[in-house]
């Protein structure tokens, strides 16, 4: 049987994100931080030791442009798969106004929040933004030879924009990883298995799994 | 000029200190380019590929004697010629000898993050350490004076070395030795300082040249490399050269305020999440401390 997204799984569980999906997500996210860690070495004098650590600086300034197209392949796919279901609603609205009960761990104070939450409704769209400027930009740092002299300008914007955009996705990643791997449990298994109980569902995204009791109802009624 | 070994002053993408900073003096060094007494002779030119052993590369001919559009990756000293036509009608025909400058604030450097790919010696010659070059050609980037080239084969930059092996034995560079008119001085810079102010009064004194002048453009701390110009007011007459030259803008932005800025937010963040997980913890943990409470209440 071919598996879908929300299909609802036996023990009380749900698929969230299909094998696709989840393939897409370590390509994305393995390419990443190959380039969070080589990015790092040419950020910063204090951090060049990481590029002897990903196989010597030369390797890492060959390959980081690579590696780069390989992670705005998968951000792209992300676009195609997810892009629907990130659109800003007014529970997001709601969901940021709320925000320090959510700091807090007051989840019970919270909006009900969709299949994404606010929070990870900005991050899918930092990351896509973010992607389009350090892939544009990259392009610039990849190929200085290339660009002529009357068109230096370029590569001075290009050559502070690409470190800015990567900032900009540092601060979002660090979030991710947080989130997924040390708040809320249940999260970074889902990513490598699929699928979240359904009291994971109804905590975090009492929308969505709202949405899936209606559903499994509207199944069950029909038949 | 020295004798001794040349000591090491800065070095690009280098974390600490740089060993041996100031522990002996050595003059600072510096080449003078009188453009008003050049003839474009190309010795020079030829002298740079000869003594750097630099393979010879295909010339650009565009109906002037210069010999290619710009400096290469193996072409490191170019005259660029001008023909340049005077308020009064008269031609003047302008050459400059082009090539790395040797900033004391070195563009370059500053853009470089390998540790020691470029260094600046005490005696001010900034100098390309290839086998640490990892080729990210960041220096194009920082340089206002569009000097460094990239070699697509090998993947490193390379440009002008102001003859160090020459100069650490006492030697002057091997364009200086080459000019067959007195154009090229070598010495120390406050020598080249005197002799090219002397040389700039000489003209706006003597031969009708009321704006001549020496080109050491402050925005870069100064040149290890200076010019002797008919007209100091005009520079960009001379192949281009910059009128008032400096890192650029976004790159100091960049090594400056970003890079600190940066490293706060990353290390705040750090800090910040690791005091929430302090603080708050997992979302679910509750739910680990009420059940077992819950079992055992009556």
């Amino acid at each position: 049987m071919s598996e879908h997204a929300d299909q609802i799984l036996p023990h009380g569980r749900v698929l969230r994100y299909p094998f696709l999906e989840r393939a897409n997500h370590w390509l994305a996210a393995i390419s990443y931080i190959y380039l969070l860690l080589t990015g790092l070495a040419f950020w910063s004098p204090w951090l060049f030791w990481l590029a002897w650590l990903m196989g010597g600086a030369q390797i890492s300034r060959t390959l980081h442009p690579w590696v780069g197209l390989f992670f705005f392949y998968a951000v792209m796919r992300m676009y195609g798969y997810w892009a629907p279901q990130m659109h800003t609603a007014e529970v997001d609205r709601q969901w940021w106004r709320s925000l320090n009960h959510y700091i807090q761990n007051e989840d019970d104070k919270m909006p009900p929040a969709g299949r994404y939450n606010a929070g990870q409704k900005a991050l899918f769209w930092s990351f896509f933004y973010g992607a389009i400027v350090l892939l544009l930009t990259g392009i610039v740092l990849w190929l200085p030879e290339y660009i002529p002299w009357n068109l230096r300008w370029l590569r001075y914007l290009c050559v502070f924009l690409h470190p800015v955009a990567a900032l900009f996705t540092i601060a979002n990643f660090m979030i991710h990883i947080y989130m997924s791997v040390f708040a809320e449990r249940g999260a970074f298994d889902s990513v490598i298995h699929g699928d979240v109980s359904l009291e994971f569902a109804k905590r975090y995204h009492p929308g969505w799994y709202a949405e899936l009791i209606r559903r499994r109802e509207a199944a069950a009624s029909r038949k | 000029m020295s004798q001794e070994i040349l000591r090491v002053q800065k070095i690009s993408g280098h974390a600490g200190s740089v060993p041996g900073e100031d522990t002996q003096r050595q003059y600072t060094v510096c080449k003078l380019i009188d453009t008003t007494t050049c003839i474009g002779c190309k010795a020079c030119e030829v002298a740079c590929m000869e003594w750097n052993d630099l393979p010879f590369g295909e010339t650009v001919f565009d109906n002037t004697y210069q010999t290619m559009p710009e400096t290469r990756w193996n072409y490191w000293n170019l005259i660029l010629f001008n023909e340049h036509e005077r308020e009064d009608g008269t031609l003047m025909w302008l050459m400059r000898k082009n090539q790395c400058m040797h900033c004391a604030d070195p563009g370059c450097l500053a853009a470089c993050p390998s540790d020691g790919a470029i260094i600046q010696y005490t005696n001010g010659i900034v100098d390309f350490q290839q086998e640490k070059c990892i080729g990210c050609g960041y220096c194009i980037t920082g340089c206002p004076f569009n000097i460094p080239k990239f070699n697509k084969e090998t993947k490193r930059v390379y440009k002008c070395t102001l003859c160090t092996d020459r100069v650490s034995q006492g030697l002057e560079p091997a364009c200086i030795k080459s000019c067959p008119t007195g154009c090229l001085h070598f010495g120390s810079k406050d020598d080249m300082k005197f002799l090219a102010e002397q040389r700039a009064k000489q003209l706006r004194d003597h031969y009708n040249f009321p704006n001549a002048g020496v080109y050491d453009p402050p925005g870069v701390g100064g040149t290890g490399v200076i010019y002797v110009l008919h007209d100091a007011k005009q520079p960009e007459l001379y192949g281009g050269l910059p009128k008032d030259p400096s890192i650029p803008l976004s790159v100091k932005l960049w090594k400056g305020p970003l890079k600190w800025l940066g490293n706060l937010a990353m290390v705040g963040g750090l800090i910040g999440l690791f005091v929430h997980y302090l603080r708050y913890g997992p979302k679910d943990r509750e739910v680990e401390v009420k059940e077992p409470h819950e079992g055992a209440q009556p």
